[in-house]
This record gives C-alpha cells, sequence and structure tokens, in this order.
C-alpha cells in the first residue's frame, strides 16, 4: 500500500482533533448560552453592562462551533459526508414546513400557547439526529 | 455500478478496515461501495485503482 504511515495516521489524528475540538466548542456553546440566558434574571439583575458582553460571547463562541462544525463535516469521507447531507437535508425541510405550520397553528387559534424557537430547535436536531442513525442502517 | 472490489481485496489478503486506511476512507465507505450501495466519486475510483494496480475499469463496471 503507497501511502505512509505518517500519511495515513494524520488523516485518522485530524479527524479525532475535529471531534474534539467540535464537542469542546459545543460544550462551550451551551454553557454560555445557559449564562446569556439565565445571567441577566439570576445573576446580575438585567444589568446592561454584564447583559450585552454574554451575548456577545455566546454569540462569538457559536460562530467559533459553526467553525469547527464546518471542518468537522469537511474532515469527514465523501460517503459520510452524503449522509450527513440527507440528514442536514431532511433537518432543514421539516424545519421549515413543520416550524411554519407550528406557527400557523397559533394564528388561526388551534392551539392556545405561544410557539417558540426552542420547539424548533429540538425537532431540528432530533431529524438530524435520526437522519444520521437512519442514513448508516440504509447503506450497512 | 457492479464492482469487484471484494474479489480484489480477497486477492491482496486485505480486511476492509485495511483497505479502508490505505484510501482514507472509512472502512462503512468501504463496505457501502463494495456492496454496491455507494458508488464512489473519481478521486476515490483512482485510489482504489492505484492500490490495487489496474485500471478503473477492471473495478467497476457500469450495470447498464
Amino acid at each position: 500500500m503507497e501511502h505512509t504511515k505518517t500519511e495515513l495516521q494524520d488523516w485518522e489524528d485530524q479527524k479525532k482533533e475535529n471531534i474534539k475540538h467540535l464537542k469542546l466548542w459545543v460544550g462551550l456553546w451551551c454553557l454560555s448560552m445557559m449564562l446569556a440566558a439565565f445571567g441577566p434574571k439570576y445573576m446580575w439583575d438585567y444589568n446592561m453592562l454584564l447583559t450585552v458582553p454574554a451575548i456577545l460571547l455566546n454569540l462569538g463562541i457559536g460562530f467559533k462551533m459553526l467553525v469547527w462544525n464546518k471542518r468537522y463535516l469537511l474532515g469527514l469521507d465523501e460517503f459520510q459526508r452524503k449522509i450527513q447531507l440527507e440528514a442536514m437535508a431532511w433537518s432543514l425541510g421539516v424545519g421549515l414546513v413543520v416550524g411554519l405550520n407550528y406557527e400557523l397553528l397559533e394564528d388561526v387559534k388551534l392551539i392556545s400557547f405561544q410557539p417558540e424557537i426552542p420547539h424548533l430547535v429540538i425537532l431540528m436536531a432530533l431529524t438530524v439526529f435520526i437522519g444520521i442513525i437512519a442514513g448508516n442502517r440504509r447503506y450497512q | 455500478m457492479k464492482n469487484r472490489i471484494k474479489v480484489l481485496r480477497a486477492e491482496k489478503d486485505w480486511t476492509q478496515a485495511e483497505l479502508a486506511k490505505a484510501i482514507q476512507v472509512s472502512r462503512q465507505t468501504v463496505n457501502a461501495i463494495e456492496t454496491g450501495k455507494y458508488d464512489p466519486s473519481i478521486s476515490v475510483a483512482f485510489k482504489l485503482a492505484r492500490i490495487f494496480e489496474v485500471n478503473i475499469e477492471a473495478i467497476f463496471q457500469d450495470s447498464e
């Protein structure tokens, strides 16, 4: 086999490195989201001087997470990327169709509560998750 | 698209994991290509041809 051991190791190592960084940034993003969401109410009584930086920090970490997500996707092989793409396509489609429909339900008074963005985020995350599992099973 | 990867791999006595490492894809990808569930890109096809030391046509055949 003509690839050198180092070259192969580099590819494997890079994949592991990308996953490690992505996990780290997802974790930090969740923590910064909690800080931005609950800090103003429970920690500093809506002090703008602290709220604005907390929100900017959340945005900054969010963008860094997106960068590592992109690196992670580019580090996958073409077949794994295909599975991810199909799962993301489902997620985007379901998010758009169900999201608008969900909002409509409230407009036409079929539900009494206010539709919340987190519901949509959870739905999209679950759709991606199921899509990846389904994709992996389909091509097994 | 049909392919002879399983036969060529057996001739070399390589596992799917070894072949996957050699062409820098996952073992799952090799399995999907072997079973005809996924047609690889031209880049992976060339890597396979190089690793098996044959032409691409000796690995892949159009099923039509």
